[in-house]
Formats: C-alpha cells, structure tokens, sequence
C-alpha cells in the first residue's frame, strides 16, 4: 500500500499528451485514417505522439525545410521506425531482414543506437505499414521502442563472461516482455491495417494513459558499465559471483535530458537502493514503474521523468513506496566495481570453443557507399555466421558466438572490408559517440553525426601533438540537450544550441559514473578547439599514472565536480 | 444585274443628294463601286464615333480587297434587294474570343441597321436553324480539330441526319484557330462545308483566323455587313482590313498574322499603328498593348529531384487598372532566346543593329527579332513565304505542295533550321523579317483572386524543354520565364477574359474541380476567391502529377484549405510514385458514389489542363459515373452530361 494518496491534477492541468492518450483508445487514434491520408506525407500531431507508442515518429529532411516552404511543398516528411532488441541481441535471419528491410525502404542505410536498439530512417508514410509489418514478420518489434512506455532494455553484451551474460540477458529480457503494453492497436494497426470491432483492451501495468514520460531500464555487468547505468531510469547492477549470477543491485532515477535555458531541467546520474535476487527482478520494475505511473508529474512533460519524482519526494520515500508495494524491503546494496564503459574490440575466445568479434562502426551508421559498402559488409557476415549479433551501447556489433569452422570466413569478409576491430584507428574514436540530428532529427539544433568525423580528426591530430595519440577520452556530442548519446556522463560533452554552437561540457568520469559541468556556453567549433587545447597539453604535461581525462580536470580544478543532477547547473 | 436608280421614295435621301449620287454611281466600274461601298462602311463607323474630320478625311486603312466576294443569295431578286431579313449569330467559344468577336460583330451589325441576335450555340435551338435567313458563324477550334465545349451539341447536331435543308439560309464563317496545328480551324472550315452541303449560300468566303486574329475578324465583318446591308448599297462592294497580303476565294481566306484561339492560344505582340478599331470598351491593355508588369517572385514549384519544372510566377499589377476573374488567364509576350536570335542573325550574315521595320518604327534587327517575331514555330504558310528565297529542296517542297513533307519538317523546327537546311542566305533582313509571323503570346490561367490580391497575379508555368533534331529546344514562352525572367525585371502582360470558365454564380453551389499538373491554377484562384468572399458551398479537388514528394503544385496551399474546412475533399494521384500508374480519373473512380452525389445537388464540375489525354479520360470516367450511379443508358448518360453543359455545370478549359 501507498503511504501517500498519489496525486491527481484537475484535468486542465494535465498536458495535451495526456489529453491525447487518454481519447486514443489505447493507442488507435486516428492512425489508420492519417495513414491512409494521400494529400500529405506526415500526419497530424496528435496522431504523432501515439506513433511514437508504436516505436516510429515523424521527420523530416531539416536540410530541405526553408527551401520547401518556400516552393509550397510540405516538409519532406518521412518516419524513423525503431526496432527493439533487448540487449542488443538478434540472429543473422533477423539481421537480414532488417537489412533488406532498409534497402527496400530505408534509403539504404541502418542505424544501430546507443540503446542497443536498430533504426531505420527516412521510411515514407505509404510504406510505413509495410516496414513495420515487414519487421514483424521477422519476428521482431517495435511497440515502445518510443513514447511513454518502458522503451528497448539494454543489457551488457559482454563476450567475456558467457554465462553471465546469458544468466543477465533472459531475466532483462523477460523483464522487458513483462513491460511491453498489451494493447491490440499495434496489431491492428500493423498487421492487419483495419479497425477490428469490439477489441477489449487493457494495460494492466499501464492503465489507459500509460507513463507521464519516457522509461528507460538497463542491466550493467560489471567490470564494464557501457549501458551507463546512472542514466537509466531504473538501473540493475548484475552482482556475479564466481562466474553465477546472484542478484542485482537497483539502482533509480538517472536520466539524461534538459532544456536549455531551464535550470528546473538537468541530467541526473541514479542512486543505489539496494540488492535483491535475480527472481525478484521482473517485480521490482514493475514496482517501480508503477510508482512512477501514479506519482510522476503529468503536468508537465519537462519535469516528468523519474528523476524528478525521486528528487521532488526524496530516495527515502522512494524505498519505502517501493518496499510497501513488494510487501518486502531490498537487501543491503552488494560491492561492485567498474573499471570500463566502451568495447573491447576483436576476437575474444569463449569458454565453449565459441569466439566473439567485436567491430567497430562509426556513429552506428551503416550504409552503401562506394569507399564504404558498410550495410553489405555486415550483411555478408550475418550470412556467414549464420548465429547470434549483438549490438553494443557504444553502437558497434559482436558477431557473437562464431563456430570455429565459420570463423575464417568471417574474418575474410572483416578484412575484404576493411572492417575495423579495433586495430586500426584512434581510441578516442572508438570511446566517442555522437547522435543523429542533422538532418533528420526534429530536435536538432546542431550537427552531430555529420560533424562528428572531422570533430574527431581534429581532436586525434590535437592528442597526437601533445603525445596523446593511443589515448582513450570518451567524447560523446549530441545535436540537442536531451541527450541520446548520455553526453553528460562524458570526459568531453560537446552538445548542441545553434548551428555551429555548442555547450562544451567537462569532468565527467571514465566509467560514467560522475555527471560533467559546462565549461564553454553556447561555442562556436573554432572556441572549442581553442580552449581544448591548452587543456590537453596541461593533462599531457602533470596526470597522474592511469589518471584519465575526465579526472584530471576536477583535481586541476578546471571544471568543479557535479555531485548530483540538482547541482549540474551551478557554476563551475 | 441592273442598278436601280435611287430615288427619294426608296431611298433616304433628299432629291439633291439623289440626283448628285445617281451621277455618280452612273459612271462607277465594278472595282470602284467596291471600293466605295468600303469607303462607306468606314465612313458611317467614323460618323458614329463622332470623329470625322471635317471634309471626311477616309479612314487611314481601308484599301480595295482583292477579288470578288460570294454572289449575292439574292441574285435574280429585282428592286431593291431582297436578301435583307434578320441576322443571327452564332458562336462556339472556349477561351472567350469568339464569344467577344461575336458581339462586336452583333454591335456593328445593329449599328448599320440590321436585326441581329447572337446566340451561344449551346443555348441556340437547333429547330429554329431552317428559319434563319443570315447566320453569321464565329467559331473556334481547339487541339486537334476539337470544337469548343459549348458547341459541340450544335456540331453534332449539324452534322446529324436531324439537320434540315438550308436553301433560303445565307451564310457566313468567321474561323479561329493556331496555324501551329495540323486541324487549323477545323471546326469552322467543316461547318462552313456541312452549311454549304446542306444548300445554305456563302455571304462571303469563310475567313480562318491564325491568332493574331484581329485584322482578317475585321475585314471579315465588314465585308459580311457591307454584304447584308447590300439593300442599302447600290451595289456589292466590300471593306477589306489593311495589311493582309493574302486573297480569298470559296475555300476561304486565310489570314496568316499572330495570334489565336487554337490550344493555350495567345496572341499578337506588335505596338502596331491604329489598326482598324475595336470598340471602345475593349480594355486598356491588350495584346497589342500589354502592360509592363514587374516580376515580384520567380521560382520552381517543382522539388529537389524533379524531372519537371514548374514557375511560380508573382507579378505586379498595380495601377495597371487591370482586373480579372477567377478562370481567366493574362497572356506574356516573351522574348526569344538571345542565343537563337543571335545565331540567326550570324547565319544569315546580317548585322545585330542594322535597322529594320516593325509597323511604323525602325528598330536594331536583334531587338525587333528577340521581341516581335515568332523563331521557334515554323507554319506552312511561313515556309511557303520563305521558299522563295530558298536555293534547293524548301521550294521544290512547295512547289511539290507536298503538306505532309513540310509538316513532317516543321515538327520541332524554327526558323533557324529552315535557313540552315535550305541554305537561305544571303536575303536582307528588310525582305525576310516581315515575313516572319509576328510573336504571339501565350495564356496562362491566373492563380490567384483578384478579390483577395487586387495588385498581384500569380501564374503557374510549365517550363517546356526538350530535344529534337540534335538541338535543344524549349518553348519560347515557359524558358523565358524560368531562365532569364528575375524578380524585379518586367514582363508584356495583357488580359485574357474566360467567360466558360467562371466559378458558380451560387456561393453555396458545391464545385468538383479536376485540375492535374498546371491545371491546377485556375482552381487555386478559385478557392481564393471563394475564401476570400466567404463563399460556403462545398468544394473538391481531383489533383495529379507524376510524384507527391516533389510534384504536388500548391499543396501547402491545399493543406492550409483542407484544414480550414474550405476545401472539402482533395483526391490525389500521382503516377510514377506506383508500378500501375495512376491517374486522376482512377480517383474519380474510386469515388464515384460521392461524384454523382455531389453533381444531383447541384455541383459545378469543372475540369482544366491536358487536352490530348487528360480531358477525354475525365470525361469518359465522369459519363461511366453517371451512367453507373445513375443507373442510365449511354445515351441517357450523354444527355444528362449535355445538359450540365447547357446549365453551364460543366466546363472545361484545356489546352
């Protein structure tokens, strides 16, 4: 039982989205009828939002917007569509066919996000349905890949530990079937393409309005904390011990996203309830979500992640709400440690004669191109292999659990294509992420993936002066503050306000465990650079041994340390 | 045939004038008598304006016509001629020029004492046709060889069993048409032979109007009133228009000047001197005097990735005073392209300044080339004018009078060609210009609401480009505007009136407009105005092209209209976006329930853009909607879609 009654606004204060979903009928809307609109390619808002529901949500080509206008021509619309992977983890037919599925479709390209999830981009509305139903066919889905639901679970897919992995990877995943809403409207909306009569819905986890916001869980297996932990709304630390899986630390109200000019907004790394039992793991979540779904802010949609529920009402009352709803408190946090967040890239040899292949991809992003025919690359592999892929949080892949006699084959192709495993290149290139944005992304206000290459070129050439040239900063830049790629738990945060102008954020840790703290507001590329670099040559010059970046600039006392999201805006 | 005398009992003239004119008609030959009857016509006109100079100063253009007209119907009749009775004309208008010819014609008619009806032949009843004595015919022709909407339902009819014997009918056929097309003035030429056929008798020789068509309209009509009012005239004499070279006989008198009716027909150009004059209510601006209207916008409709380009074209016409209505059109009087121009005039080793004579002035032969002569059409009768300058094979091709040939060399030709295959050199510029077909202008259906937007016009312009003969080749009008026309340049523009083409006169009417690619326009302006007069009847577009992302024209303005509640439904079709190409009329299909519903309460349906294609398939699916939903016979479907027509619920403007 609750100690407190949850609150209810006076509907007038609830916020259109909850207006919306409340009427959608669990998620229907008007989606039929907008897609089967011909005079546009979008469809309207309202009907948006529920998409988002459904795992895919409106775009269009930034880069062309004005010029449209101008010639009276709609944006040019089109829809990103998401598909789940919990953990990151397919099989090569599943990788075929989201392959095919972005030939056909998807202008060629394939993205892999930093959610461990895929994304196909530029699906126009009159094939929307057929991708999505294409997708299904493959046995994969994208319900609440967005929209205010629990979203894809990450999961480390760490090639070292097998069994833990496995042990990890099916409790996360059952856990995110368990979060899954059940509403019939994607089924009819998808795959059968008409209105069914007399549905009876329901959502038993949700209720008819479903989460005020967002819900992001993902399970770390430490040493390695590449799924950030911190920045999940619900985080679980694996505990393992002597190679079996014990329980799992919980760990609450982490989250990325701000606004600019809002301090009342801010990233906010989770705190560590407590430990409980692997078995107890699809109980917690659901707990916890339900908390959030009758405590979270459905006022405001810029103060409704579980973080500010936590923040707003204390880590005390969130125990005791959580302990009166399980019937039972968790145990005493358990010891962890981690020592790493990006990939170890490369072949890794498994315990059961079984070896892994760790490859790096350059923001995620697969495509054709004549110097880099990336999408057949992988293609050709997944064919090879015939097994198990399985997306990173950093967006590489791990052709996972290469038999001995596939394994040369795979290499052959690795090579033909120049595909890198981590030889080649810069570390710092394979710690750091960037995000979409430009010129898909609707939030964007900056470059991201499209700068992100020659942002990196001119850091390597910059650690290269400065005798730096193998070291591994992470440097993670969004187009936007609501941070996809968790830019605020990076040493280097680069992210977006105009174009060309960036917020240049310092001081977070190595293994994302510490928020960073703006140190340049509002920066053209040139500024960033050249405030960078003396920095650099100063770390170069006094860090300690085994001293990374990100903590050398809190003990030089460049920028403060943020102890808390609360904190995050205060100067440095 | 004898002459009566005049007398003061049979004439209006006191016994001084009687006696002083029968002196001098006593002494008049044949040639002079017609002359003189020329002479009076103008005369009488001036006399009406109330203009003439004292001592009667005749009118500056009227010259002696060529040969004979028809005989007199009323030959054999003695006395005072008999063949007088009451006029009727008859016009068959689709962009509104015959119908406008047709008034003046009926003005000058009253104006010398005739009775005179005028009829659209769509309001015409065919029973009345046997008890007419003058019919005076001005008909259009459009694409290839298609009557006007409106007179189809006379066409056919006249061309049934159902038409009656005509023998006491005395006829005349004024022709418009585009000499460009290979059905010049088809409508009119067939009508004035079926006329014939049925025993009625020529007034005077059809004249086929090209689409200047100003000058032969005018000598056509005086001669068919010096014709009629031959009771009054002692003898049988004809005014001819100045200028034309051309002669006419029985088949008719072609007159070879710009301008026209014939396909998205424009006309003329030339600040020509006074030619002989139209009423006085004839607007400021014409196409023989456009207004100089400055270029506000100037782009691609047209997306990225387009392999069409469509302008948008804003231009101002503030303190022009010109005004318009939804449906009508303003035609540009382009210029040639520089290029060709210039490799004319190196072909033919003239030089770009040497002078040359436009109507009354000299100009630099590179200026009156880019701006007053058509180059990039080439007409049987330009290629028969410029044969005789040809060396080799163009004469003996005229010679031959082979039609085909030179029709076969004329498609995606111009002139420039034609001297360079038949090596014509060596000619002054002063004997080649003037023989050149003077630049005729092209019509575009304005896209917006004079209501809404007094100063501005905006055009919808196809630009048209393709290759033929291994050069380049563009139409002259749509490249001007989207190559070499920017915002702040100035453009000849004139007004075009569209009386078949007019939004309801019902606000509350519902409207269904198909209109694919360019005909969209005139619909654009339609909606305009409705919105802007708070029209409430219904309204809905059937819009095609060949693909949505970057082909649909106006779609944020459909968007903004949809959302609004003005337009009520909008059906798309875009037929390179899908295996199966798709087309408005498949939309139509799809919708056909609500398509007959809508035309039982009364819905307008209007349709404008393609002629060859587009027009028949939307007419064929319409008469299946009606025949289907209505449960009728093809004929009965026929009927019902003729009398939409005749309600003026149904109207079309194609090209």
């Amino acid at each position: 039982m609750s100690r407190y009654e949850p609150p209810q606004p006076p509907p007038e204060k609830l916020s259109e989205v909850e207006h919306n979903k409340a009427a959608s009928r669990f998620l229907r809307g008007t989606l039929l009828e907008s897609l089967a609109d011909r005079v546009t390619s979008g469809i309207p808002e309202r009907d948006n939002q529920l998409l988002k529901f459904h795992g895919s949500y409106l775009q269009d080509d930034r880069d062309l917007r004005n010029e449209r206008a101008k010639q009276k021509l709609e944006p040019a619309w089109s829809f990103m569509v998401r598909v789940r992977a919990p953990g990151g983890v397919v099989v090569a037919d599943q990788w075929l066919a989201l392959t095919d599925l972005a030939r056909r479709y998807g202008g060629n390209s394939l993205r892999l996000t930093s959610r461990q999830a895929f994304e196909l981009h530029g699906i126009i509305k009159w094939q929307l349905q057929d991708t999505i139903a294409g997708i299904n066919a493959a046995l994969l889905s994208t319900i609440a890949a967005c929209g205010d639901v629990n979203r894809n679970v990450m999961c480390t897919p760490n090639p070292h530990q097998s069994k833990a992995h496995a042990q990890v990877w099916q409790w996360v995943q059952r856990m995110g079937e368990h979060l899954t809403p059940r509403t019939r409207a994607y089924h009819e909306i998808w795959v059968e393409r008409r209105k069914v009569v007399d549905t009876r819905d329901e959502e038993p986890i949700y209720g008819p309005t479903y989460l005020p916001r967002k819900f992001k869980i993902g399970a770390a297996i430490p040493p390695c904390n590449d799924v950030d932990v911190f920045s999940q709304d619900l985080g679980f630390i694996a505990i393992v011990e002597k190679g079996e899986l014990i329980g799992f630390n919980v760990v609450v109200g982490g989250g990325m996203g701000m606004t600019h000019g809002e301090p009342a907004t801010y990233p906010q790394v989770g705190t560590v309830l407590g430990f409980h039992a692997p078995e107890e793991l699809i109980d917690v979540a659901e707990k916890v979500v339900t908390i959030q779904r009758d405590y979270g802010d459905r006022t405001n949609r810029k103060h409704a992640r579980l973080k500010y529920t936590i923040d707003d009402r204390g880590v005390d009352w969130f125990i005791e709400e959580l302990a009166a709803r399980r019937g039972r408190a968790l145990q005493p946090a358990r010891p962890f440690e981690f020592t790493e967040r990006g990939d170890r890239f490369g072949w890794t040899d498994g315990p059961d004669g079984r070896s892994h292949l760790t490859l790096y991809v350059e923001c995620g992003r697969l495509r054709d191109t004549p110097e880099r025919p990336l999408l057949t690359a992988f293609e050709e592999i997944a064919r090879a292999h015939g097994g198990e892929m399985r997306l990173t949080p950093s967006q590489n892949v791990i052709v996972a659990g290469v038999a001995p006699e596939r394994r040369a084959e795979i290499e052959r192709i690795a090579s033909r294509y120049a595909l890198d495993d981590g030889s080649g290149g810069s570390a710092v290139r394979r710690e750091s992420m960037a995000c979409v944005s430009f010129p898909l992304c609707p939030l964007a206000m900056a470059e991201a993936e499209r700068y992100f290459p020659d942002l990196m070129t001119r850091l390597e050439r910059m650690l290269a002066d400065a005798g730096l040239a193998s070291e591994p900063i992470v440097v993670r830049m969004t187009g936007c503050p609501n941070g996809c790629v968790r830019p605020y738990l990076a040493e280097i945060g680069l992210v977006g306000k105009a174009l060309g102008r960036y917020n240049l954020y310092l001081g977070g840790d190595r293994v994302g465990t510490r928020l960073n703290r703006l140190f340049r507001e509002n920066a053209d590329t040139e500024e960033i650079f050249a405030s960078l670099e003396p920095i650099i040559r100063q770390f170069a010059a006094e860090r300690k041994s085994g001293e990374h970046f990100g903590d050398y600039v809190i003990r030089a006392g460049i920028v403060a340390p943020v102890t808390s999201g609360r904190d995050f805006h205060s100067p440095r | 045939m004898s002459t009566p005398l005049l007398k003061v009992e049979n004439s209006p003239f006191n016994a001084e004038q009687v006696a002083l004119l029968n002196q001098l008609l006593g002494t008049l030959s044949a040639e002079q008598a017609q002359w003189l009857s020329g002479y009076l016509t103008a005369f009488q006109r001036v006399l009406q304006a109330g203009a003439v100079a004292p001592g009667g100063a005749a009118p500056a253009v009227v010259v002696p016509s060529v040969s004979a007209v028809q005989e007199d119907a009323g030959s054999g009749a003695g006395g005072a001629v008999g063949g007088g009775g009451p006029v009727t004309v008859l016009y068959g208008s689709q962009t509104g020029n015959a119908a406008r010819l047709a008034q003046q014609l009926a003005k000058r008619a009253k104006a010398v004492g005739l009775s005179v009806a005028v009829h659209c032949m769509s309001e015409f009843k065919t029973s009345q046709l046997k008890k007419l004595a003058n019919l005076l015919v001005v008909v259009s022709t459009h694409g290839e060889g298609e009557p006007p909407d409106k007179a189809k339902e006379f066409y056919d009819f006249l061309f049934s069993k159902r038409a009656p014997r005509l023998e006491s009918l005395r006829y005349s056929v004024l022709a418009l048409g585009d000499i460009t097309y290979k059905q010049f003035c088809h409508t009119g030429r067939q009508i004035d032979l079926r006329l014939e056929e049925l025993g009625a008798k020529r007034l005077r020789g059809r004249m086929d109007c090209d689409v200047d068509y100003r000058e032969p309209a005018d000598q056509w009509m005086a001669e068919v009133l010096a014709e009629l009012t031959a009771t009054k005239a002692p003898a049988k004499l004809a005014l001819v228009g100045a200028g034309q070279a051309a002669g006419h006989g029985a088949a008719g008198h072609v007159c070879t000047g710009a301008c026209g009716s014939q396909g998205q027909a424009g006309l003329v150009s030339l600040s020509l001197p006074a030619a002989p004059v139209f009423d006085a209510e004839e607007p400021v601006y014409d196409r023989s005097r456009p207004f100089s209207a400055e270029v506000i916008e100037n782009y691609n409709l047209n997306g990225r990735g387009s392999d069409k380009e469509t302008r948008y074209v804003k231009l101002l016409l503030e303190g022009s005073g010109i005004r318009f209505a939804p449906g009508d059109s303003l035609g540009i009087v382009p210029e040639n392209h520089p290029s060709l121009v210039d490799d004319l005039i190196s072909a033919m080793g003239w030089r770009p300044d040497e002078p040359v004579r436009v109507g009354k002035h000299d100009l630099e032969l590179r200026e009156a080339l880019l701006q007053h002569y058509e180059l990039t059409q080439l007409t049987r009768p330009l290629m028969e004018q410029l044969s005789e300058f040809s060396t080799d094979g163009l004469a003996d091709m005229v010679a031959r009078g082979d039609a085909e040939a030179m029709e076969n060399y004329a498609k995606g030709r111009d002139v420039l060609d034609l001297v360079r295959d038949f090596g014509i050199r060596g000619v002054a510029a002063n004997q080649f210009v003037p023989r050149l077909r003077k630049m005729p202008g092209r019509l575009y259906s304005i896209s917006s609401s004079y209501a809404a937007n007094p100063d501005e016009a905006d055009l919808t312009i196809a630009a048209v480009r393709y290759q033929a003969h291994g050069r380049a080749r563009y139409g002259v009008c749509s490249v001007y505007c989207a190559e070499r026309v920017k915002p702040g340049d100035r453009v000849r523009v004139y007004p075009n009136e569209n009386p078949n083409f007019r939004l309801p006169a019902d606000p509350d009417a519902p409207m269904i407009m198909v209109g694919p690619g360019t005909g969209a326009a005139p619909f654009r302006a339609f909606l305009e105005e409705r919105e802007e007069l708070g029209a409430t009847g219904k309204n809905w577009l059937f819009f095609g092209d060949r693909r949505f992302r970057t082909d649909f024209l106006y779609q944020t303005d459909w968007l903004r209209w949809r959302s609004s509640g003005l337009l009520t439904r909008i059906d798309v079709a875009f037929s390179r976006d899908t295996s199966q190409k798709v087309y408005v009329q498949h939309r139509m299909a799809e919708r056909a329930r609500e398509i007959y519903d809508w035309l039982q309460e009364g819905a307008y349906f209007y349709v404008c853009g393609d002629q060859k294609a587009m027009a028949p398939d939307v007419h064929a699916q319409l008469r299946a909607i009606v025949q289907q939903q209505g449960g009728l016979s093809g004929a009965a479907a026929d009927d019902y879609l003729a009398e939409l027509q005749r309600q003026n619920r149904y109207q079309r403007d194609v090209y």
